[in-house]
């Protein structure tokens, strides 16, 4: 089954709340953040497709901050939320969903966006998810246990966020 | 057997109290294991038999800071391991070594521009007696860095009199002794053509 056909179905099942994208290399769906659990678990549960398998959760921050190139970038800052799915029913096959969320909530800075959790659908999403916080800055409402999970718990930001300013110091020790 | 072998008259030597409590130090420095990223596995095989870094008497690696002397910074020490290591290096017993091991632990190296999370240099952290660079370093150069804190045990002074307690500068030496057939590059040349003749596959 390509990845044409898994979007067609859940075109069918959800109308306008799935979006395809083919731009890179293979298509991928781009999911409303309201549907996100609904889809999730259709996905999962569905005997056509089938995907028990979350593989990875990762978070990108499109973000321009030169701004001489911002007008050739081709996007407007946002983050993006990608899920890589496979299947054990059906072998090697896969598929990618796409959340796209603005960089902040409200437009507020320093508010995370919040997006559902999926640990009730995948249990691994719970680390991928905490991952995705601690380095993103991605809110996942309903997480049990949403804290840091490689950096301090005191540390200050998310690191890989294209406007992240390292710290000048972190306990007494000169980081700059 | 060894060198002292019936070399004594009636068995003893006479030798300053420094002189023979430095040379039981130095060849009992007791590494801690402290493998924090790649530059481990080189530790790991400097303590293996090729190496052997039990030939120097600190092949005993210890689980407790408690009951070692030299520290092996070993790898990529990030902000929220430096913490860890400064409180293990503080329950360390004197006198205390440390060798930071690899580009990381002398200056950040990789990570030195873009590294959000690594320290940049652990000297920030901990003072350091010997630096190994190398990303990572060969158990041979991991081995002369270990001499050269022998070098500075050698020259603790701490029973003399009026002596600051504060450890002297290593001496490095630099100075690579070859054996006798790579001694000139005439030699080597002639060398290195034999062994190529050796080399050939027999008809």
């Amino acid at each position: 089954m390509t990845a044409a056909e898994i979007l067609s179905i859940l075109q069918a099942e959800f109308n306008d709340a799935v979006t395809g994208i083919s731009g890179g290399p293979e298509l991928v769906a781009t999911v409303a953040p309201a549907k996100l659990v609904a889809v999730c678990t259709f996905l999962r549960d569905d005997p056509r497709l089938k995907f028990e398998m979350l593989n990875d959760v990762s978070g990108v921050d499109y973000l321009e901050t030169d701004p001489k190139k911002v007008a050739k970038a081709g996007f407007d800052p946002h983050l993006e939320v990608v899920y890589h799915l496979s299947s054990f029913t059906f072998p090697g096959r896969r598929f990618t969903l796409k959340v796209l969320l603005p960089r902040w909530k409200d437009d507020a800075v320093g508010q995370l966006p919040e997006l559902p959790t999926l640990c009730g659908v995948w249990q691994t999403a719970d680390w991928q998810e905490r991952e995705v916080y601690d380095l993103v800055g991605v809110r996942f409402v309903g997480h049990p246990n949403l804290v840091r999970i490689l950096l301090g718990d005191d540390w200050v930001g998310h690191p890989l966020r294209k406007d992240y300013e390292f710290p000048l110091e972190y306990h007494g020790i000169r980081c700059r | 057997m060894g060198l002292l072998e019936g070399a004594m008259e009636d068995g003893f030597m006479v030798t300053s109290l420094e002189a023979a409590v430095n040379w039981a130090r130095e060849s009992s420095l007791w590494p801690m294991t402290f493998g924090l990223a790649c530059c481990a596995i080189e530790m790991m095989a400097t303590g293996g038999p090729r190496y052997d870094i039990d030939r120097f008497g600190a092949g005993a690696f210890r689980a407790s800071p408690r009951q070692s002397d030299l520290m092996i910074v070993a790898g990529t020490v990030n902000l929220k391991m430096a913490d860890r290591v400064r409180r293990l290096y503080n329950q360390m017993p004197d006198p205390k070594f440390v060798i930071a091991m690899g580009a990381c632990t002398c200056g950040g190296g990789p990570y030195y521009k873009y590294g959000y999370n690594v320290v940049k240099g652990v000297d920030l952290v901990v003072p350091v007696d010997v630096y190994v660079p190398g990303c990572p370093p060969r158990p041979e150069a991991l081995l002369e860095g270990l001499m050269r804190i022998q070098d500075k045990v050698r020259k603790m002074r701490e029973y003399t009199k009026g002596n600051p307690a504060e450890l002297p500068i290593p001496v490095r030496t630099g100075s690579v002794l070859l054996p006798d057939e790579l001694s000139t590059p005439d030699k080597a040349i002639e060398f290195l053509k034999e062994n190529k003749e050796k080399a050939k596959p027999a008809k």
